[in-house]
């Protein structure tokens, strides 16, 4: 193993400062779930790796010590342990179906030192520029979290991006919001249900962190509001007595149309949850499988129970009121904004990843930089189960599409003009979805390991 | 290599209470570990005898697993051989490090299954029962009265004769035999018919060990096992089925460490 740097001699410079070459060595950046999986299966195709991580544990968000962790106390796991464990390193089974925010840490923090990846990372490390350099390699500049000691530049075969796109909270421009005189605080900055003990709150943001902090509020508030933009089909967590996403793919295995599972899923939610309506609740106004899943089985339940009143969108602040679409104003302590993240890539140029205006990466299967062969991104996915099995797949096909193109650089040129580079984008999912910033990575968990596996299996061919 | 799970996603093996034994080296010399399964009827106490204590005292971290139903772990009804390498699996994947995978017996179809599962450091597959009609026509050959019931879902009764060597006095190899437990009718069956397992992950290096006077499995076998993988299998020439407590077991779990030793390849 060599992770050792201060020895390698600069030989290259640019601009002026020395380069030092880490020779195949990949760099991976970040040491979240993405991070570790893409150190573990890059180290599983013989490839040495320096991964760059700005705190000073593995985790990423699901380590609440981290500043810009997003959980809050009682966040648990939406998708089912088969969903949301790497496939080839189950939970332990006599772990809840949906365990605690913790135990995936915990989880985390073993398989890290399980496959002995932590020789691997460098600790409070940030990395501040990712730029091509001769021969598509990369040179990496990092530097001490927090700006301190100086910069230094690594130059390396390739680079794999895991740094996360639910660290940098996203806040609509709301009219009037600086003068509104009451708190308002993204969800981000919500940890724990007693800042909501004897307050007026509003919850803003109908996904499943907003849905999870209005529950609470209904527990310790004195009052939640709870603004959705639109209607959604809320899933339960348990359908006929099994964990719903269980349920969803019994039903997928049968490979039955999607109008068809559409009206089908909706007809159990129908019969399970009811009608929404009944309970002051807007009809979704779209299909099941049309946005990211919601699973809460609380929200309603609470509905029930007046502890949560359903009001529509904001339309402005007010001094010691908010506005909403239909006219009607509530006048609450604390907004939660739950209204989501980011995503963002400092370091790189936007061109690298062929990002639009708006800051949307446009790569292949949302991971594969159709410009830079030795670039990718591990884990840029929103899916409609848990992501952890879908980034294990994309970083073995990264591994080996790396390793191929080492091998057999003439065939692996064959298989990315043929296979990555014409490659239209395309969203991998079933259903339409909504295109909303929200649903930019939205895949459906089926659809999209058949295209990984085509791409796999199309390397392993590509090989022989 | 296989993405879509279907059944490992909508129907989850139930999990039941799991019998681990495990013997550790006084000093952490930084040796993998290593987790032993054993095959059909017997328990982890098979290798609790003489194995682990051996590989604990040159080094090894070493466990010994209990499928379920065999041993001291719990049952449920109907177990498969899916069952058994979820259990298999959740043994390795709680172990601090990357662990090695030995089977024995039908155990070494239960690790071919679990490797498609989990990516272990490297795996052997000690007098491999890995099913097929050859493995009835011997069985039913060296102890049809044993034999025969298991095809109806009975028990299969391994006799003294197949399992051990002369060299294992008699009183000593009747008291194993008597400890001897069953699998389900179910396993027993997939041991017959069953789909070939799933390709390794992460691409371990596999040794086959076994004894060419094996009464269950034939040398034949244990020459196609070790092919597969690329290899010629580890003889020990006058034992018996039972490598881990017949007389000499001393041998092959020698070679075994000494092949990790060397870096299992």
């Amino acid at each position: 193993m060599t992770t050792s740097t201060d020895h390698d001699s600069a030989t290259l410079w640019r601009d002026g400062r020395p380069v030092y070459d880490r020779g195949e060595t990949v760099c991976v950046v970040g040491a979240g779930p993405s991070g570790l999986v893409a150190i573990k299966n890059l180290r599983e195709c013989g490839f040495g790796v320096d991964c760059y991580e700005r705190d000073t544990g593995v985790g990423g968000g699901w380590n609440w010590r981290h500043d810009r962790s997003p959980v809050y106390g009682s966040a648990h796991l939406i998708s089912s342990k088969p969903f949301t464990q790497y496939p080839d390193f189950p939970m332990p089974d006599d772990w809840p179906d949906y365990p605690h925010h913790s135990q995936v840490l915990t989880y985390l923090e073993r398989y890290a030192d399980h496959f002995d990846l932590r020789p691997h990372i460098w600790f409070g490390t940030e990395v501040v520029k990712v730029e091509p350099a001769d021969g598509m390699r990369w040179d990496v500049t990092t530097r001490s979290t927090g700006g301190y000691g100086a910069e230094r530049t690594h130059r390396y075969a390739a680079v794999v991006v895991a740094n996360g796109h639910n660290w940098s909270p996203s806040l609509p421009a709301y009219e009037g919001l600086d003068d509104f005189k009451g708190k308002v605080i993204h969800s981000s900055a919500y940890k724990d249900p007693a800042e909501l003990r004897g307050k007026r709150v509003l919850v803003i943001g109908g996904g499943n962190t907003g849905c999870d902090i209005a529950v609470e509020a209904a527990q310790q508030a004195t009052r939640c509001w709870h603004s959705t933009r639109r209607g959604y089909w809320y899933a339960p967590k348990y359908v006929f007595g099994r964990p719903a996403d269980q349920f969803n793919d019994a039903v997928l295995r049968l490979r039955l149309p999607l109008r068809l599972r559409q009206w089908l899923l909706q007809r159990t939610l129908r019969l399970t949850v009811g009608d929404p309506r009944r309970f002051g609740m807007r009809r979704p106004d779209h299909k099941v499988f049309e946005t990211h899943p919601i699973v809460n089985s609380q929200l309603i339940y609470q509905v029930g129970h007046g502890g949560v009143a359903p009001v529509p969108d904001v339309a402005r602040f007010r001094s010691y009121s908010v506005e909403l679409t239909d006219g009607t104003e509530v006048e609450p302590d604390l907004v939660i904004a739950a209204t989501g993240y980011r995503p963002r890539f400092e370091f790189l140029a936007p061109e690298a990843l062929a990002a639009t205006a708006e800051g949307r990466p446009r790569l292949h299967l949302h991971a594969f930089s159709r410009r830079h062969p030795t670039l990718a991104v591990a884990g840029l996915l929103e899916s409609d189960s848990g992501i952890l099995p879908l980034v294990h797949w994309q970083t073995v096909a990264i591994a080996r599409w790396l390793r191929l193109r080492e091998a057999a650089p003439q065939r692996a040129g064959e298989f990315w003009a043929g296979s990555v580079a014409k490659e239209p984008d395309r969203r991998w999912t079933g259903a339409k979805v909504r295109d909303t910033p929200r649903h930019w990575f939205e895949v459906s968990h089926v659809d999209y390991l058949r295209a990984l596996q085509k791409m796999i299996d199309g390397l392993a061919g590509a090989k022989a | 290599m296989r993405l879509i799970r279907f059944e490992d996603w909508a129907k989850p093996i139930a999990p039941v209470r799991r019998e681990v034994r495990s013997a550790t080296p006084e000093l952490d010399e930084g040796k993998p570990p290593v987790l032993f399964v054993p095959g059909f009827g017997h328990g982890a106490w098979a290798f609790a005898e003489f194995w682990l204590e051996h590989a604990a005292g040159r080094g090894f971290p070493a466990h010994a697993v209990s499928p379920r139903g065999h041993g001291g772990s719990g049952d449920t009804p109907r177990a498969t051989l899916r069952a058994y390498t979820h259990d298999v699996v959740q043994a390795a994947a709680s172990l601090p490090r990357q662990a090695v995978l030995v089977g024995h017996g039908a155990g070494a179809l239960v690790v071919e299954r679990a490797l498609a599962r989990y990516p272990a450091r490297a795996a052997v597959l000690a007098a491999p029962v890995l099913g097929g009609w050859a493995t009835l026509g011997v069985a039913l050959r060296r102890n049809p009265a044993g034999t025969l019931p298991a095809i109806f879902g009975g028990r299969l009764r391994l006799s003294r004769r197949q399992l051990f060597s002369r060299a294992t006095p008699e009183a000593v190899a009747r008291g194993y035999v008597e400890r001897l437990g069953r699998a389900s009718a179910r396993a027993q069956w997939q041991l017959l018919l069953h789909r070939a397992p799933e390709p390794a992950v992460g691409d371990p290096p596999v040794l086959v060990v076994g004894s060419p006077d094996d009464r269950v499995v034939p040398a034949s076998a244990l020459t196609r096992a070790a092919r597969r993988y690329g290899g010629a299998p580890l003889l020990f020439p006058g034992m018996g089925h039972d490598l881990m407590l017949d007389a000499r077991w001393r041998e092959p779990i020698d070679a075994i460490l000494d092949w990790l030793e060397k870096g299992g390849s």
